[in-house]
């Protein structure tokens, strides 16, 4: 067990020195999501957008939880990608081939993308406080987005290890992550609520796990816990049954790749 | 020399998609040896090799290193050797002591022996004034010393190098042959895979010449071409239409062992070339062949591969994987 730890820590650590030293796209990561999403279009689409049909006070404060769980999709989605570069060059290989528990790397990376991704939730939410939005459900209900982000988190993670490692090569990898993302957040309550989608918009929508979570989340910033926590509950087995799923698909990935 | 056998590789197969990269591969390294396994790319010598480093399965057959099973004692057979995968199998963020301090961990040194033998390392392989430096900024060949520092830092008894001076200037490769000789001085048993013939010649004190999955022959460099019998001549001529011809006037010459016939002429394979170079030409000269180009030479391993693959390992077709 202590082996097991050391692993995991020197693996851990190892993900943070590659992000300390791409100082370029570590801003870039943080700033795009608040930046683009949420002050933008939060501020963009506040006319267009009805209050009748949001049931929000602005569309900033709609849009938030929309926010937090496509920075949940994007890291999560992008999880595998250092995985993916360490299998074409050999890396990998090079640390398989020590005497390391089978799932120290993937667990440290999995610690990587959830603390990273926690950090950025902070920071879009500290940001949409800055704006006005101020959750209703205070620091539980905080603490309890980042759980929900979490459960979503190591769902999609899962799909990109497991996609990083079975793809023949990094152009397969990025093509599928493409056509994945746009149409997971527009095919979810992340941008309008399901009851302004045309229906059959709205029927897809129901089968994506990302619109439970927002469901989820958004009570918690805009109204009071005992409006949200139905959602909340539902959210949580969702993501359950999405996590193990998923799960389950890497861990396979995984096996066949590495023997 | 020991004769304790250090890995054992019986009957090997492995197949992809039903394509075999290893068919019925069987060879044994002796303890303190350089042992070379030379082939073109995709004859199945990296296939071989991530079996021994327990990262493949075998279809059948097994491998043992140091008596320990790959597949069923994977975890002990991992803390046995050291690897040194081709190059690149770097991560160009971090310095050379944090990949050192990385393996150190990932071998669950304490970090006080991982210190002392990081600096013993790193003055081995003459990195120390560059340790602290993104591996980004180092040359090819810095990059390979520090994957051979890598490879050494568990102090394995066996130590696996795959294609160590691919893509290296002529300096750094003596370089790395003069470590791996060393190494094999402490008494380490090195297992390597390379598709250039000098380096097996000058390195390697046995070999394994590997084509489509199988082994062609194994042995010493000297022995390897002292089996071949004799030495060579190579003839080019211009009217390659004659070539039939001129082969069947040669074979059956006194002193003549073999004729073969290549695209452009002949390679003869002779008892001893005073004997044999008046009959050749004088075959030739009956026939009204012109030569173009006579050469002989003494058998080098090259003419070993020829023999045993058909082919010059020049000329063998790239295959698409060498993974």
């Amino acid at each position: 067990m202590a082996h097991y730890w050391q692993e995991i820590e020197a693996l851990t650590l190892r993900w943070v020195r590659r992000l300390s030293r791409e100082k370029f796209s570590m801003l870039f990561t943080l700033v795009q999501p608040m930046l683009f999403w949420l002050i933008f279009f939060g501020n963009l689409f506040q006319r267009a957008a009805d209050v009748q049909v949001t049931q929000a006070p602005n569309y900033i404060s709609f849009l938030a939880a929309g926010v937090v769980v496509m920075t949940v999709l994007n890291n999560g989605l992008a999880g595998g990608v250092d995985l993916l570069f360490d299998k074409e060059n050999g890396f990998l290989e090079r640390l398989m081939s020590a005497p390391i528990h089978r799932s120290s790397v993937i667990l440290s990376r999995f610690i990587f993308v959830m603390t990273i991704t926690s950090l950025q939730v902070l920071v879009i939410l500290g940001i949409a406080f800055l704006f006005g939005v101020h959750p209703a459900t205070g620091l539980p209900g905080v603490a309890m987005i980042l759980l929900i982000g979490m459960l979503f988190g190591v769902g999609l993670t899962a799909i990109s290890m497991a996609m990083a490692f079975s793809v023949k090569s990094h152009g397969d990898f990025f093509s599928v992550l493409g056509f994945l993302s746009l149409p997971m957040i527009f095919l979810s309550s992340a941008l309008v609520p399901l009851t302004a989608m045309p229906t059959w918009m709205s029927v897809l929508a129901q089968f994506n796990p990302m619109t439970w979570a927002i469901d989820a989340v958004r009570p918690l910033i805009l109204t009071n816990w005992s409006d949200a926590l139905p959602h909340v509950g539902m959210a949580i087995v969702v993501m359950l049954i999405f996590d193990a799923l998923c799960l389950y698909g890497g861990a396979k990935a995984f096996r066949r790749a590495m023997g | 020399m020991d004769r304790t056998i250090a890995i054992d590789v019986n009957r090997l197969c492995k197949s992809y998609d039903g394509h075999k990269a290893v068919d019925d591969l069987s060879f044994q390294v002796y303890a303190g040896e350089i042992f070379g396994l030379l082939g073109p790319n995709g004859a199945g010598k990296s296939t071989t090799l991530r079996t021994l480093i327990t990262l493949l399965h075998p279809t059948s057959g097994t491998a043992t290193v140091l008596g320990h099973d790959t597949v069923r004692e994977a975890d002990l057979v991992r803390t046995l050797f050291g690897y040194v995968p081709q190059e690149r199998a770097i991560d160009r963020f971090l310095t050379g002591r944090e990949h050192l301090e990385l393996l150190g961990a990932l071998y669950h040194l304490t970090k006080e022996e991982a210190a002392k033998r990081i600096a013993e390392l790193l003055k081995l392989v003459e990195l120390e004034e560059h340790a602290d430096r993104p591996a980004k900024t180092y040359s090819g060949g810095m990059k390979r010393k520090l994957d051979i520092a890598c490879g050494l830092l568990p102090n394995p008894k066996i130590l696996f190098l795959d294609e160590p001076t691919l893509g290296l200037d002529v300096q750094s490769r003596l370089r790395i042959w003069d470590y791996i000789r060393m190494l094999k001085a402490r008494g380490m048993t090195v297992v390597m895979t390379t598709n250039y013939l000098d380096e097996a010649d000058q390195l390697c004190d046995r070999l394994a010449i590997i084509d489509c999955g199988k082994v062609k022959t194994i042995g010493s460099p000297a022995e390897l071409k002292v089996a071949l019998g004799g030495d060579s001549v190579s003839l080019t001529i211009k009217e390659t239409a004659r070539l039939g011809a001129l082969a069947s006037a040669i074979k059956g010459q006194p002193a003549i062992r073999t004729v073969n016939a290549t695209a452009t002429g002949l390679d003869i394979r002779v008892e001893s070339a005073e004997k044999a170079l008046p009959a050749i030409l004088e075959a030739a000269n009956k026939l009204d062949c012109r030569l173009d180009f006579i050469d002989y030479h003494r058998p080098r391993l090259d003419d070993v591969f020829i023999a045993h693959t058909g082919r010059s390992l020049k000329d063998a077709a790239p295959a698409e994987e060498t993974t």
